[in-house]
């Protein structure tokens, strides 16, 4: 391991002799782990404007159903919201892209994409990726599935509609839904290439994590994001191709005439030739990914908190290695528990059964992980930067969220929440919301390392203050109506006199929505305005352990001049007696006679 | 006047907002000349105090939530013999959840507040304790092993009936489609006819097997009628794609999947009439026509008709996303005493399919016969058909 990173460094150092970046290897195709860091991000930035700015429109919808805004005709044109009223189809597509957006162009790829490329050879202690090319088309591939993705919101026919679970036979057949047309083959499209960008990626931090590690840091001292990154990489190199396979059976249904997922449909008056196949198991392919994919959303950004509460805590992790652990169980665990969101599906119940009892076991290990979190912060000196709001706000709604899985994973419970507003709210704090602190809370922890200015606090804590009330106040009251019984993805529900009684606590939901969505202008206006205008930052701004912090402010190709750092303990020497400062980096040697708490 | 509208709100936001940021810098006053963006002792305390404040905020919310939208009918009175199975292991896992929730809430935002950050303030070095991992692994791990124990007894319960030793039930088809329910009744055999899509024809929009001998009694209604104390099986079906039958009021839920038949079963406690007069949902009704009076008052005064009042009845919802129209997708659900669930039958019963069928081609062969004296087409004969078949599916 060590010899290679050597090699590594011997490379690099000629490399760096007789190469001179132009514009284009520096900003587009580069292949620096800290520029496509970058990238990541900023595509996933847009993409996340363009998902929450839908929900925003779908609320209005909900809150005030059919009324003419003069928004939607302006945003959505004279066929999806004639005199400014929203259509029922383009509502579904909005619902569809928000989650597939949301979903994976955010939280997968922005997330993973954005922290394990700037945190993993930073952290460890390597030059780059291992390898840079495939990392850069990594990305690449992920901007073309995202331009692909963006491509099929201007088709005639309208975006996908089928819901971002794209059940068939309602994702297969044009003539059930018009966005399974055209809208429909580009979604398939865009997915198969983000896939591959996924896929990409996580060999790449898979690989690098096991060989790049310098000198001393063995993988029982690896900061905590690097365990998250790295097993978060490895569910998804065992999930997503079974996704892809799933696509791809789609397409061949969808235009080649293979009976996969279809048959018996009798549709638009004339029988259909499938036969044969059926819908529950795509239902099985897809959660084969969508289970385990909500861990690919949430390990990353709980690595984050880890790191972030340590550092903010002055305080070591609270059990660094039942935190390792629980992330590998959980690992493990969102492996087999797919079944649970197909209680009710037609597969045996018996199959029922064993997803229950799997699912909740998952209740351990998370409860762990929380109550870790609180400990760290007991006895602590918080320091209550933005990125250690954002934080603790995570753990918050991890709690929250994760406590009402308990209701949505027994399969009893299931029957009467399934598919209700019940289920939105869960998902959405539990991964949705959680899963966005984290990555705020690594943005405004890493943004000194990524553009060497810092992010202005105030604004900080503006963004953190409406958005968290903001959260609670949208998807709290969200359960209740989901207990009333109310299900999802109704354009209206004023067909039913039966849910009158809920539409006030629709109002409250959209008006908290609306001000959070607002408020995010204030987090897009700090991030760009302090790339170039922020305050200049120092080498170590939070007085943090890790080996990101030990490389210079101004961005090198190699990260370190001269010698990689070696690593003497682990990362989480915060407060220890015996010292001066209240940190220890990694790569202090230890005192002599110094206790050791992992080697 | 909406754009008015937004632009103040608009403007309000700005203002909020530059407010915040004040406030914020008004607490740096005289404490940090050199601004590093880092959170000095001032930042701590105005966040610590902002935790503590969020913590009440949360618990507010609970406890509003909870006055106010606590008491739906639907976790109180359940239409079906497992229901209350259902509802007791629900409020069960409620009371535990909101408990861990207080407490869990308490101790984050309690410590966030309590050990916020101060100069020359010295962290506890506490890395590990396996004592403390041990308990916090098997609180929960028992406490799940009840949940799970409970919820395995009732999911067996509810799901795993066997036909044969339920004799006297009745087996009810209920059929999917975009987007409408229909319910097929299997008649004096009690047994469901052989039905697939490839029958579909004309006014059998079912699919089928009219050479069945088990179908020749098969009649359809687009209302579902169930007696009270009585196993109802249904057995699903759909004629395009994914749909799911949810019937809340009964706590029963199965999804519809073309290509299979999927089941669910219950025995319904409640008529129609008794639900109606529960206090809950009096209750519940009366808000409802209130809000309804309301909003009908202000329909008039735009010219426009009002909303017609509200009497309670059990509804099948669509719960799978199908399609534009999923969002209206429902069918009325009758729950009769047996008596007149008998009288029901009586009058529906001799409606048979066979019979729609045979009437619809006597009716087809009489304006075949019609036009052909009139006009000379081969073609008219199919095209009949699917007008008949469009007429039935409207």
């Amino acid at each position: 391991m060590s010899a290679e990173a050597h090699n590594h460094d011997h490379s690099h150092d000629e490399h760096e002799h007789h190469h001179k970046d132009t514009f284009i290897t520096k900003y587009i195709f580069s292949i620096d782990h800290k520029m496509i860091a970058k990238q990541y991000l900023i595509t996933g930035i847009i993409m996340g404007v363009i998902g929450v700015g839908m929900s925003m429109l779908f609320r209005m919808q909900l809150a005030w159903p059919e009324e003419s805004f003069k928004i939607f005709n302006f945003l959505l044109g004279d066929k999806f919201a004639p005199n400014g009223v929203m259509s029922n189809e383009i509502y579904l597509s909005l619902v569809t892209i928000h989650g597939t957006i949301m979903v994976f162009f955010v939280l997968t790829a922005a997330l993973s994409g954005t922290f394990s490329n700037l945190l993993i050879p930073l952290q460890i202690g390597a030059r780059d990726m291992a390898s840079g090319l495939l990392n850069m088309i990594s990305y690449w591939l992920f901007f073309v599935s995202s331009v692909v993705m963006v491509c099929s919101l201007f088709v005639e026919s309208g975006p996908a509609n089928a819901g971002w679970t794209i059940y068939p036979p309602l994702s297969a057949l044009p003539q059930a839904i018009s966005g399974s047309g055209t809208g429909m083959t580009l979604w398939l499209v865009s997915m198969a290439i983000f896939i591959a960008a996924s896929l990409l990626g996580s060999l790449n931090y898979i690989v690098t994590v096991i060989n790049l590690r310098t000198k001393g840091m063995s993988m029982t001292r690896l900061p905590l994001t690097i365990w998250a990154f790295f097993i978060t990489a490895i569910i998804g190199v065992i999930s997503f191709p079974v996704l892809l396979s799933a696509a791809l059976m789609l397409i061949m249904d969808r235009s080649f005439g293979t009976s996969f997922f279809l048959s018996d449909i009798y549709i638009a008056g004339e029988v259909l030739h499938y036969q044969g196949g059926s819908p529950v198991l795509f239902e099985h392919l897809f959660w084969f990914l969508g289970h385990p994919e909500v861990y690919i959303v949430l390990l990353p950004a709980l690595g984050i908190t880890s790191e972030v509460i340590a550092t903010n805590s002055r305080k070591p992790i609270f059990g660094y290695r039942a935190m390792i652990m629980s992330i590998i169980a959980i690992a493990f665990l969102s492996t087999i528990v797919w079944g649970h969101h197909m209680f009710i599906s037609g597969m045996n119940p018996f199959l029922g059964s064993v997803f229950t009892f799997t699912t909740l076991l998952i209740a351990i290990p998370s409860a762990v992980k929380a109550f870790n979190y609180i400990t760290t912060l007991w006895k602590g000196n918080l320091q209550l930067n933005p990125a250690m709001l954002f934080s603790i706000g995570l753990v918050s709604t991890f709690i929250t969220g994760g406590l009402t899985g308990i209701i949505l994973g027994d399969s009893t419970l299931d029957i009467n929440v399934h598919d209700t507003y019940f289920v939105v709210a869960h998902f959405h704090l539990v991964m949705g919301i959680s899963a966005l602190y984290g990555m705020f809370a690594g943005i405004y922890h890493w943004f000194p390392k990524m553009f060497g200015r810092m992010l202005n606090k105030n604004l900080g804590y503006v963004h953190f203050w409406v958005t968290a009330t903001c959260a609670y106040g949208v998807f709290f009251p969200m359960h209740f109506i989901g207990m009333a019984g109310l299900p999802r993805r109704y354009y209206t529900n004023t067909n039913f006199p039966l849910f009158d009684d809920l539409q006030n606590v629709n109002v409250i939901i959209t008006c908290f929505a609306l001000v959070g969505g607002a408020f995010q202008l204030v987090f897009l206006w700090n991030f760009f305005h302090s790339i170039f205008y922020g305050k200049k930052t120092v080498q170590n701004p939070w007085r943090s352990n890790t080996l990101e912090w030990t490389a210079p402010i101004k961005h090198i190709h190699g990260n370190w001049e001269g010698e990689i750092p070696h690593v003497h303990r682990w990362p989480y020497d915060y407060s220890k007696p015996g010292h001066d400062e209240d940190f220890v980096p990694q790569n202090v040697p230890m005192k002599p006679g110094e206790e050791q708490l992992h080697h | 006047m909406t754009t008015l509208l937004v632009l103040i709100v608009v403007v309000l936001l700005a203002v909020a907002l530059w407010q915040l940021t004040k406030i914020f810098d008004l607490t740096q006053v005289g404490v940090n000349v050199n601004d590093t963006q880092v959170a000095n002792d001032n930042d701590n305390k105005v966040n610590g105090y902002l935790m503590f404040g969020f913590l009440c905020f949360i618990y507010l919310t609970t406890i509003w939530c909870l006055v106010y939208y606590g008491h739906f009918p639907l976790m109180s009175d359940s239409a079906s013999e497992h229901g209350p199975l259902i509802d007791n292991l629900m409020i069960i896992t409620m009371v535990l959840i909101f408990i861990v929730q207080t407490i869990t809430q308490a101790l984050l935002h309690y410590f966030a507040f309590k050990y916020r950050g101060r100069q020359g303030q010295q962290a506890l070095y506490f890395a590990d304790s396996n004592k403390l991992e041990f308990i916090w692994s098997i609180i929960p791990a028992i406490v799940l092993a009840v949940l799970i124990l409970y919820g395995l007894y009732a999911w067996t319960n509810i799901m795993f009936v066997d036909e044969k030793e339920h004799k006297d039930a009745i087996v009810i088809e209920l059929y999917a489609q975009q987007f409408k329910w229909e319910a097929r009744y299997s008649g004096a055999d009690d047994v469901l006819g052989k039905a697939n899509v490839r029958y579909i024809e004309g006014v059998n929009n079912l699919g089928v097997d009219l050479s069945d001998p088990n179908a020749q009694d098969d009649f359809t209604s687009s209302e579902l009628h169930i007696p009270k104390g009585t196993r109802v099986i249904f057995k699903l079906r759909s004629q395009d794609v994914l749909h799911s039958a949810y019937m809340p009021h009964f706590r029963a839920q199965m999804n519809c999947v073309p290509g299979m038949v999927t089941n669910f079963s219950f025995i319904p406690t409640l008529t129609t009439a008794e639900m109606r007069e529960k206090p809950a949902m009096v209750e519940k009704v009366a808000n409802i026509n209130d809000i309804r009076a309301k909003k009908s008052a202000e329909l008039v005064a735009k010219g426009e008709p009002a909303l017609d009042p509200y009497t309670f009845d059990y509804l099948l919802l669509c719960n799978k996303i199908c399609g534009a129209s999923h969002y209206n997708m429902q069918m009325k659900i009758v729950v009769d005493t047996p008596e007149e669930y008998k009288a029901w039958l009586k009058e529906n019963a001799p409606k048979t399919i066979v019979l729609a069928v045979k009437n619809a081609a006597a009716e087809a062969k009489a304006t075949e016969d019609k036009e052909t004296q009139s006009k000379d087409s081969t073609t008219t004969k199919s095209k009949d058909t699917t007008a008949v078949a469009q007429v039935v599916m409207k």
